[in-house]
C-alpha cells in the first residue's frame, strides 16, 4: 500500500454517460429554503414529469414551483413569449404574490433561443416583481449545479455596501447583544458572507461555531427570504459551504469585488475544522478549542468508525459532493477505489483536494482515481472487477447492484440529509453505514445474490 | 404556454421507453441531454427492478448543439450493439431532439449497416402525443416492423395452432397491477382451455414476433395500450381481437362470450360457476355490508380503461351512486363518454388536476376511486380514495397477488371498495361521538420544566424540529442542562446536547 503514498491524485475523463439528476431538481430545495420565491420551470412535460417524479410527495403540499410548460405553438414561435410569460407570472403574482420569480431555463429555451435575460427586465418592471433568471439545464449541468446557477443569478440582486438598508434592524440587533451575556469576544473583522443553501438548523448550527472563535456572519447567500439577501461588495469576504458553487464564486468575486476564501467544506468533523481553522487564518485569528472538540466529535463516532474501518466505497458520481465525503471516509478509516464526478473544477475545490491528498498520505491509503464525466457503463464493470463493500450510487443502479450482491448507498440522500458541521458527522455516518448494519442483520441468510446471472 | 403543476400521463418519450424495456434483450438509446434518463430510476425504484434498466443516453450537450449529434448517435448505437448484443435498438427520440430536427433516421440506416441488431427509430411526436399514445405506437410499430422483416424472408408461417390459443397485448413495465393481471389472464385462458401463444411486450422476445400470427385471436387487456397492434393484426391476417376489458363480474363475463364465439365452445356454465360461488363478488353484493353502500356517492378518475370498468362496476354491481366519472385520455374521450353512459350523473374528461379537484369538492363524496392525485386530494378534502389507475406510486407496486382483472380481479375491488367506505364511515362516527380517547390531557408534555428557562432562540430552533421527535428532543436537551447545570437553553446548548447524545 504504501508504495503508493508518494503519488499525486490522478485525474481522468471519460464519456460522460452517466446518470444524475437534471439540475432544474434545485427548485425542490430552494423553493423551500426562499420562503418568499417562486420557481416557475420554462420547459416541456419531460421536465415536469421529472420534477413530479423526482420530488414525489412534495408537489401536492401547493408548492411554490409550477412548469410553463411550452407546447408546439411557442416552439415555432406563433406564439409570442413575451406575452405568455407575462400571463402567466401575472397568475402567479395573483395567486400566491412572491417576493421574486425564478425563471428557471431549460435545454428547450437554449435551443429556441428565448431570450429570458432579455424579456426579464423589461416585465419585471411592468409587473412589478423581480425577476430572477437561472439557466439550470441539462445540456450545460449536472444536478446540484442548477442550485449554483440560481445562487449565481441572485448574487446580482445583492444590496451593495452604499445602499444602506435596514440600518435601524442592526441597531436594534445591536442592543439585544448587549442585553445578551457575552459569550464569545467580538473581534472587529471584515464583513463575512457565507454562500450555499443549507436547511435552516445547519445555518444555524455553522454561524454559531464561528461565533465560538468571535466570528460574525454578515449574511447568508441565499437568506431566508428574498428580501433579506446579504449586503455585498469590495472589501467582503465570502466563503462557499458547497463543492457544487463554484460559478457562484467565481460571480462573486469578479462582478461584485467579493474576496473569495478558499477552503475545504465543512463535511465531517475534519472539514468543518480545517473550514474554520482558514476563515480564522483569513481574519488572523486564532482558533480557539477546535482540536479538542473535533477530537470529541470523533470519540462519538466510535461505534460507527468500527463498522467503516478497512471497508471499501466506490463513488459513481452524480451530486459534485464527492471529493468531501471521499475525504471524510478515508479519515473514518476506508479505503476509496475511485471518485467519480460529474464536474471538476480544481481551483474552486483546491483547498478540498489538497486536504484529500494530505488525508490520503496521513491515513496510509493509496490516492484514490478521480474520474470526470464518468461512464456508467465502464464503472459497472470496474465495481464487478473491485467488489467493493459499499457503492455510493444513483437509483437507476442501486436496486441493480444490490441484486448482485453489491451494498448501495443512493447518493441522492447526501444532498437532501444535513451533512454539514461537527454536529451532523453522525448523519453522514448514519447514512453511510445503514447497508453495512442491514447486511450485518440479514447476515447468514445466504440471500446475497438474487439475480440468475453473474453481474 | 400552460402553467402546470401535475401531469396524469407523461410525454411520449416514456411510452417508447416502457414498451421497449418491457420486451426481453431490447436496449433503448434516447437522444437527450444530462439528466433525461430518469426513467431508469422510476423503473429501477417503482418495479423493484432487479436488472439494470436497458435504456441510456446519448447525450445532447454544448457541442451537439452547435455541431450537431454527428457520429455520436451512431457510435452510441454501435457501441451498445457490441457491450450487450441486444436484438433490437431503439433510437427514442425526445423533446429536446423534437426540435433540432437533426435526421435521426439517417443515423438508424447508417448503424444498422454496422451492427448486427436490428435498429429502428421510434415514431413519436413529442408534441403530438403522450405516454400512452406513444406506448401504444411503439408497440405496433416494433410488431409490424419484425413481421416485415420475416415477410420479406419469405419465412412467414401463417399455420394456426392446432389447438385454440390467444396472444396477450399490452402488458408492459410500470403499468398499473400488469403483472398481477397477466398471471389472472392467463389462468382465465388456461381455465378455458386456450393456450397462450405470446405475451407482449413484458417479458416477450422480439424474434418470436413472427408466430403471432399462429394464435387463433387477441386478447387486449387495457384500452391505452395494444389496441394499434390489434388492429394491425386483424388487417393483416384477419385475426380477430377481444378487447372487452375482464374487469368486473358483467365485463369478465362478456369478454368470455367474446372469446367463446371466436373459438366456438361454450362457457356459460363456467361463467355462472364462476360468478356464483368462485368469486365473491357476487355474493358481496347481495350481502347486507353492500346494502349499506347502496346510494353513497362516488366519484370516479383515471385512465379511460380503469374509469370506465369502475364505474359500471360501482353502479352495476354495487348500487353506488357514481356523481362523476371522468378521465384524462382526452384522446380517448367519445368511447370513454358512451361506455359510462347511463351509469352516472355527469362525465368529466380533462387532464388538469385542479378542475378534477373543485369537481370533488363540490360534489362531495363519500368515496374517491382515482389515482394518486385524487388521493392527495381526499386527503386535503377527508375523503377517502382507493386508488384505481396510473399515476401511480411505489405503494402501488404490491409485491402479494392484487389483480385487478378476472374473477380474482373482482374480489380485490370489492374489497378495495368495501374498506374505502367503512374508513370513511368510522371516520364519521369518530367525530360525532369525539374521537377514541375521549380523556382530557392533562400534561401535554411529559417532561418537567422546574428551574430550566429556553431562550427564544432555542425554542425557534425547537419549534423547527419535526414534531413527531420534538418532544424527545426537548426532554434530552432538559437533561443534558440539568447534567451540567444550565438553567438558561440557548441553541448551542441544545446542538451540545445533541452531539453529547451521540444523535
Amino acid at each position: 500500500m504504501s508504495t503508493n503514498l508518494s503519488e499525486t491524485l490522478t485525474f481522468e475523463c471519460e464519456t460522460g454517460n452517466y446518470h444524475t439528476f437534471c439540475p432544474i431538481s434545485c427548485v425542490a430545495w430552494l423553493y423551500q429554503k426562499i420562503e418568499d420565491s417562486f420557481f416557475l420551470v420554462i420547459g416541456t412535460k419531460t421536465c415536469g414529469y421529472f420534477l413530479q417524479n423526482a420530488l414525489g410527495v412534495m408537489i401536492f403540499a401547493e408548492p411554490r414551483y409550477a412548469m410553463a410548460e411550452l407546447e408546439e405553438g411557442d416552439i415555432s414561435a406563433q406564439l409570442n413569449d413575451y406575452k405568455e410569460l407575462k400571463r402567466l407570472c401575472l397568475q402567479i403574482k395573483q395567486d400566491r404574490n412572491p417576493s421574486v420569480i425564478v425563471w428557471i431555463g431549460t435545454c428547450t429555451t437554449e435551443i429556441i433561443k428565448m431570450d429570458l435575460e432579455g424579456m426579464a427586465p423589461r416585465l419585471e418592471a411592468e409587473i412589478s416583481i423581480p425577476i430572477v433568471v437561472a439557466r439550470a439545464n441539462g445540456l450545460d449541468y449536472a444536478f446540484t449545479q442548477g442550485e449554483d446557477t440560481v445562487l449565481a443569478a441572485m448574487a446580482h440582486r445583492c444590496p451593495g455596501k452604499t445602499e444602506k438598508k435596514n440600518e435601524n434592524k442592526f441597531l436594534v440587533e445591536n442592543l439585544f447583544q448587549f442585553t445578551k451575556k457575552p459569550e464569545a469576544p467580538v473581534i472587529n473583522h471584515p464583513p463575512l458572507v457565507l454562500f450555499g443553501s443549507l436547511p435552516s438548523p445547519v445555518v444555524t448550527q455553522l454561524t454559531l461555531e464561528l461565533k465560538k472563535q468571535g466570528i460574525r456572519v454578515d449574511g447568508w447567500l441565499p437568506s431566508q427570504r428574498y428580501t433579506d439577501l446579504p449586503v455585498l461588495g469590495e472589501g467582503v469576504y465570502v466563503c462557499g459551504v458547497n463543492p457544487f458553487l463554484s460559478r457562484t464564486a467565481t460571480t462573486l468575486m469578479r462582478r461584485r469585488k467579493c474576496k473569495l476564501i478558499g477552503a475545504p467544506f465543512p463535511i465531517g468533523p475534519d472539514g468543518t475544522r480545517a473550514w474554520i481553522e482558514k476563515i480564522c487564518s483569513v481574519f488572523d485569528i486564532k482558533p480557539n478549542g477546535l482540536e479538542e472538540r473535533e477530537a470529541k466529535i470523533w470519540q462519538n463516532l466510535e461505534d460507527y468508525l468500527e463498522l467503516v474501518r478497512g471497508k471499501s466505497v466506490f463513488f459513481m458520481g452524480d451530486n459534485l459532493l464527492e471529493v468531501s465525503l471521499a475525504r471524510f471516509l478515508i479519515r473514518c478509516g476506508m479505503i476509496v477505489y475511485e471518485i467519480g464526478i460529474p464536474y471538476m473544477d480544481k481551483r474552486f475545490q483546491a483547498a478540498e483536494l489538497s486536504l484529500l491528498e494530505k488525508t490520503c498520505q496521513e491515513m496510509d491509503v493509496p490516492m484514490p482515481r478521480i474520474v470526470e464525466k464518468p461512464d456508467n457503463y465502464n464503472q459497472i464493470q470496474r465495481i464487478r472487477e473491485l467488489q467493493p463493500d459499499l457503492a455510493i450510487t444513483g437509483m437507476a443502479h442501486a436496486n441493480p447492484l444490490e441484486a448482485r450482491g453489491i451494498s448501495t448507498k443512493w447518493s441522492v440522500e447526501f444532498t437532501f440529509a444535513q451533512i454539514h458541521g461537527f454536529s451532523n458527522s453522525r448523519d453522514i455516518l448514519e447514512l453511510v453505514t445503514r447497508p453495512l448494519r442491514r447486511n450485518q442483520s440479514l447476515e447468514g441468510l445466504g440471500w446475497t445474490k438474487l439475480v440468475k446471472s453473474a453481474l | 404556454m400552460k402553467l402546470a403543476y401535475w401531469m396524469y400521463a407523461g410525454p411520449a418519450h416514456i411510452g417508447t421507453l416502457r414498451v421497449a424495456s418491457s420486451f426481453k434483450n431490447v436496449h433503448a438509446i434516447m437522444h437527450a441531454p444530462l439528466g433525461d434518463d430518469y426513467f431508469n430510476v422510476m423503473r429501477s425504484m417503482l418495479e423493484r427492478e432487479r436488472d439494470f434498466t436497458p435504456v441510456t443516453a446519448s447525450i445532447v450537450d454544448r457541442h451537439v448543439l452547435a455541431r450537431g449529434s454527428q457520429e455520436k448517435v451512431v457510435e452510441n448505437i454501435t457501441r451498445k450493439d457490441k457491450e450487450e448484443r441486444p436484438d433490437l435498438i431503439v433510437l427514442t427520440p425526445t423533446c429536446t431532439s423534437s426540435i433540432l430536427q437533426e435526421d435521426l433516421q439517417n443515423f438508424v440506416d447508417r448503424a444498422s449497416t454496422e451492427s448486427d441488431s436490428d435498429v429502428i427509430l421510434a415514431d413519436v411526436n413529442h408534441y403530438r402525443v403522450n405516454e400512452l399514445q406513444a406506448a401504444d405506437r411503439t408497440l405496433e410499430q416494433v410488431v409490424r416492423f419484425y413481421i416485415e422483416k420475416t415477410r420479406k424472408k419469405n419465412n412467414l408461417d401463417l399455420t394456426k395452432t392446432t389447438k385454440p390459443s390467444a396472444n396477450i397485448i399490452g402488458i408492459f413495465t410500470l403499468g398499473f397491477h400488469n403483472q398481477h393481471d397477466c398471471r389472472e389472464i392467463k389462468r382465465l385462458l388456461n381455465d378455458l382451455k386456450i393456450e397462450i401463444n405470446e405475451v407482449i411486450p413484458e417479458g416477450g422476445n422480439v424474434t418470436n414476433l413472427k408466430n403471432l400470427p399462429k394464435a387463433w385471436f387477441n386478447i387486449v387487456p387495457y384500452r391505452e395500450v395494444g389496441l394499434m397492434t390489434a388492429n394491425y393484426l386483424e388487417k393483416e391476417f384477419n385475426m380477430p381481437y377481444v378487447s372487452i376489458t375482464p374487469m368486473g363480474l358483467v365485463d369478465t363475463a362478456d369478454c368470455i362470450r367474446e372469446i367463446s364465439k371466436i373459438v366456438n365452445r361454450d362457457y356459460e356454465n363456467y361463467i355462472d360457476q364462476q360468478t356464483r360461488f368462485v368469486s365473491q363478488a357476487a355474493w358481496f353484493s347481495r350481502s347486507i355490508d353492500c346494502q349499506n353502500l347502496t346510494g353513497k356517492k362516488a366519484v370516479v378518475f383515471g385512465d379511460a380503461t380503469h374509469a370506465a370498468s369502475m364505474t359500471k362496476i360501482l353502479a352495476r354491481e354495487m348500487g353506488i351512486h357514481v356523481s362523476c366519472a371522468g378521465t384524462y385520455c382526452k384522446h380517448d374521450a367519445d368511447w370513454f363518454r358512451e361506455q359510462v353512459q347511463g351509469f352516472c350523473d355527469e362525465v368529466l374528461i380533462t387532464d388538469d388536476h385542479t378542475q378534477v379537484g373543485d369537481m370533488i369538492a363540490r360534489v362531495e363524496p363519500a368515496a374517491i376511486f382515482g389515482t394518486q392525485m385524487e388521493r392527495h386530494i381526499g386527503k386535503r378534502l377527508d375523503i377517502p380514495c382507493g386508488v384505481i389507475s396510473a399515476p401511480v406510486h411505489i405503494q402501488n407496486f404490491p409485491l402479494g397477488y392484487r389483480p385487478f382483472l378476472g374473477f380474482e380481479g373482482t374480489n380485490q375491488i370489492a374489497d378495495l371498495v368495501y374498506n374505502s367506505f367503512t374508513l370513511g364511515m368510522e371516520d364519521h362516527l369518530l367525530t360525532i361521538f369525539g374521537g377514541h380517547d375521549n380523556k382530557e390531557v392533562i400534561t401535554r408534555s411529559l417532561s418537567t420544566t422546574d428551574g430550566l428557562e429556553w431562550s427564544v432562540d432555542a425554542l425557534g430552533e425547537l419549534n423547527r424540529i419535526p414534531g413527531f421527535v420534538r418532544g424527545k428532543i426537548k426532554r434530552n436537551t432538559e437533561k443534558y442542562a440539568r447534567q451540567q447545570n444550565i438553567h438558561l437553553i440557548t441553541a448551542e446548548v441544545m446542538y451540545a446536547a445533541k452531539e453529547a447524545a451521540g444523535a
